[in-house]
């Protein structure tokens, strides 16, 4: 699962780095040889699903892949992302055009509301909807529930385009002539082409890696089916077949999004200061907009919401046992922090290449990292359990093997950020610095590395974030006796203890709300570069 | 040049030390694996049980068990065939010492791989023969009878099937509801599969993917069967007890079908425990084996709230259930049921 929401961010940071710098603080030799090492150890998944696809034997791998189980699953699938992705795009573009260049009243918290829902884990919105209406499951109750979880991925980056585009280009077409509605779709939609192709990757991506939400409504896709054949055979020939033919639906979802990307340039030409936007007047479709406002939040918000505090109020004091949640809680936090401080640390050489030396060398490497990390945990899990356990015995179950984990499957969150807090920090100053005497990695500490760090708090919050809310690999890989906030959630939920999963779902929605809002202040700032 | 090599080498420790924490020292498997042991409790301060066993079952006797002998328990949760293949896979270096199942299948693939010890005298003498077997390289701690759950304002009696593989027939059609990715219904296909044969099983589950409704859990499939989404489904009995028990709110239009008649679903299921040949702690795991199957381990299922029953020590079956020798079970050698023909079976009817 990958959160690249300021996919904006990757062109706007190219053009520093540009010239010949007569004293790099460091070898970049020696920060190119740890990213291809990095870029080495994050293809491990990928080689492994390889491996065994090639080791099953073709026959048999034919057998398990040509069958009517995983036309299902791909129907399934491909139904699935056929509605949501389109949904997502819908609601995430009106929603970010009437927050944004609308005079809807109320704006200001209408813009922080919608992407409020991105606190709420799928599975936990997934639980509310099943305890509001139980007959929920299949496809529609899939689609329903994903669109809601799932659009902020679009609205957030769009608010961000939307905020910080010119309004010159928009007077220009009034000018010309077009109306109001022709000057959206001619002018204003074609600028948030980054914007919606980076958020229908991420909502596919998530698609593709979803399994609690989905298990919790009998809806069948290649990832619950994985996890399916991998609690029935732990890593059985069947469910590493699937997972080759997942990551080749990740694969393609990337090339897909790199092809609609298009290279036209969007970053503002000319001097001066860019002008205000002007807000569109609403008038009669004031109270019809308010009202689709306050339907999306309060299905996609409110709902998982009141569900879960009802739970909370139904199960009383009883299900708050500390002696069970506190430690949930504090492991959840030490991974979180364990997970996203290692991150940060990983992808610092990645960013520095990609900033500093850009080229088509450093795009490859940072490429091997989004393909691994668009695999669902599941994914990565299986290969690092098998890895581990043949190659290197002595990691597996071990608190290190599941940073790991977590390492790969959420560096691009870190990587973004920290991208652009680099691309901020001129390297300018960090020459000046060494002019001025000082050594170069004394100069690099003191210049670059501070003025990178509030970029890099921001990346690691998101993979903390991230990490909170997972479970699939946490469940794979955990060593024994780990709790975590959402493989208790998911224990007592599946077991319809769901007053007791109550409380792991509050902790879980309280723990992510401030880093959405960290995400949604930060990608404001990213576009506005 | 001197500072930039020492600049050099910071960022390569620093790097190390990143690379060291994602790969949590993969250089040093030895060193690693001794102090992977001792987390894990495989040292000589605990045992680390892997239990597909209900948790809070399994709680219930590791708080009882650690009360009385001061000794440590650490669980792992998992399915009785993830953790199964899982021992497997993990060979000699399994972190296990103690492996609990709900159901005998993956336990007997355990067995067959070579990785169990012997299970105590004492513990065996405590555990009928029929609950054991009779190999003696694991034991019976508990039982579950397979029922179909009906909801009685869609049915009535008469129109209960006969037997459990005419849920096959058409007139079944969308209205019986199963867990077919738990362990405890691959058990029961693993019975139908002893009793009747390969062709007859892969009969049959082609006609429940025609016909059932697949829901997560047995739990989960009674609350559907209690709402109405379906008439009836097959789980086992003790999950209706236990909702009953509780408030009633996922079984209060739901009653209990038992087959009987030495019919495929009248199986009686049991749960294994069995002390991994590698364990580096034999003798405290094989002291929880003991216990287990004692008076006291048993008498948590009699007085618990699991409403599994209870096979050793002669411990009597919770009053609330039927007696096990009224169920009328087939006679199946729990030795012979086979968990991996069952999931190609099931994975050929497309329920997997």
């Amino acid at each position: 699962m990958t959160t690249d929401l300021s996919a904006p961010a990757r062109r706007s940071t190219t053009t520093a780095g540009r010239g010949n710098s007569p004293r790099p603080p460091f070898g970049v030799s020696a920060v190119s040889v740890l990213a291809v090492l990095i870029a080495l150890f994050s293809l491990v998944p990928l080689g492994y699903v390889a491996y065994m696809t090639v080791a099953t034997g073709w026959d048999t791998a034919v057998g398990l892949i040509l069958r009517p189980r995983v036309g299902e699953l791909l129907l399934n699938t491909l139904l699935l992302m056929a509605a949501t992705i389109p949904l997502c795009l819908l609601l995430g573009v009106a929603g970010a055009w009437l927050v944004e260049r609308t005079k809807v009243r109320g704006h200001r918290v209408w813009a922080v509301l919608l992407a409020a829902p991105l606190a709420v884990p799928a599975f936990v919105n997934s639980y509310a909807w099943v305890t509001a209406i139980p007959s929920l499951g299949g496809l529609g109750s899939g689609i329903l529930i994903s669109t809601l979880s799932y659009f902020p991925l679009v609205y957030i980056p769009a608010a961000a385009t939307l905020s910080r585009l010119d309004p010159a280009i928009e007077q220009s077409a009034a000018a010309l002539g077009l109306g109001a509605w022709r000057t959206f779709f001619r002018v204003v939609l074609p600028q948030l082409r980054i914007a919606m192709t980076g958020g229908a990757l991420l909502v596919g991506l998530h698609l593709l890696a979803e399994y609690g939400a989905f298990a919790m409504i009998r809806f069948d896709t290649f990832t619950t089916a994985i996890m399916t054949q991998y609690q029935s055979t732990f890593n059985g020939a069947a469910g590493n077949m699937l997972a080759s033919v997942l990551v080749l639906f990740c694969l393609l979802l990337l090339l897909a999004e790199v092809r609609s990307r298009g290279t036209a340039r969007y970053a503002r030409i000319g001097s001066g200061v860019q002008g205000k936007a002007l807000r569109l007047p609403l008038h009669a479709y004031q109270w019809p907009a308010q009202l689709f406002l306050l339907a999306l939040t309060a299905l996609a918000f409110g709902l998982p919401l009141v569900y879960v505090i009802r739970w909370i109020l139904a199960g009383g004091a009883d299900i708050w046992t500390a002696s069970e949640f506190l430690p949930a809680l504090l492991t959840t936090f030490s991974y979180g922090l364990a997970g996203a401080a290692a991150t940060t640390v990983v992808a610092f050489p990645m960013a520095y290449l990609a900033v500093r030396h850009p080229g088509w060398f450093s795009k490859s490497l940072e490429l091997s990292n989004y393909v691994t990390s668009s695999m669902p945990g599941i994914v990565v899990a299986l290969a690092f359990v098998t890895v581990s356990i043949r190659l290197v015995p002595g990691v597996y179950q071990t608190a290190g093997l599941l940073v790991a984990a977590y390492v790969l499957l959420f560096i691009p969150r870190a990587l973004v950020n920290l991208r652009a807090g680099l691309a901020q920090a001129p390297k300018e100053l960090d020459e000046a610095a060494q002019a001025l005497g000082k050594p170069p990695l004394l100069a690099f500490i003191r210049v670059t590395l501070r003025l990178t760090a509030p970029a890099a708090a921001g990346g690691a919050a998101l993979v903390f974030l991230a990490i909170a809310n997972e479970l699939t690999a946490t469940l794979l890989l955990s060593p024994n006796g780990t709790r975590t906030l959402a493989t208790e959630f998911w224990s007592k939920s599946s077991e319809i203890d769901y007053a007791g999963a109550a409380p792991y779902a509050l902790l879980m929605i309280l723990l992510s709300a401030p880093m959405t809002y960290l995400l949604f202040q930060q990608s404001k700032k990213v576009a506005g570069q | 040049m001197k500072i930039r090599n020492s600049a050099l080498a910071g960022i390569a420790l620093a790097a190390t030390a990143a690379l060291g924490l994602t790969a949590c020292g993969g250089g040093t498997p030895a060193g690693d694996s001794s102090s992977s042991a001792a987390s894990n409790g495989g040292g000589s301060d605990g045992i680390t049980v892997y239990n597909a066993q209900h948790e809070s079952l399994t709680k219930e006797w590791v708080d009882a068990f650690t009360a009385e002998t001061g000794i440590k328990v650490t669980m792992r949760q998992g399915s009785d065939t993830e953790l199964s293949n899982q021992i497997i896979q993990e060979g000699q270096a399994s972190p296990a010492d103690v492996f609990l199942t709900e159901n005998s299948p993956a336990m007997t693939q355990v067995e067959n791989a070579g990785l169990f010890a012997d299970v105590d005298k004492d513990t065996l003498a405590q555990v009928p023969a029929e609950f054991a077997p009779s190999t003696g390289k694991w034991t019976g701690i508990a039982a579950r009878s397979t029922v179909l759950v009906y909801n009685k304002t869609k049915l009535t009696e008469d129109q209960l099937p006969k037997s459990m593989l005419d849920l096959a027939n058409p007139e079944w059609k969308g209205k019986w509801a199963a867990s077919p990715t738990g362990a405890d219904f691959q058990a029961i296909v693993s019975a139908l599969l002893e009793l009747k044969g390969e062709a007859a099983t892969g009969e049959w589950l082609k006609g429940m993917k025609e016909n059932s409704k697949a829901y997560k859990g047995n739990s989960t499939a009674m609350k559907a069967v209690n709402a109405g989404e379906v008439d009836a489904a097959l789980i086992y009995h003790y999950y209706y007890y236990g909702d009953q028990a509780k408030t009633g709110e996922n079984s209060s239009n739901v009653t209990p079908y038992y087959f009987k008649n030495q019919d495929p679903g009248a199986f009686l299921s049991v749960s294994g425990a069995g002390v991994l040949k590698s364990s580096k702690n034999a003798a405290a795991a094989q002291q929880f084996l003991k216990f287990i199957t004692g008076k006291k381990g048993q008498e948590v299922l009699k007085n618990g709230t699991s409403f599994e029953y209870a096979i050793g020590s002669e411990v009597p079956a919770n009053d609330k259930l039927v007696p096990i020798k009224d169920l009328q079970a087939p006679k199946v050698d729990a030795a012979k049921l086979n968990s991996e023909k069952v999931t190609d079976l099931m994975t050929q009817a497309g329920l997997l």
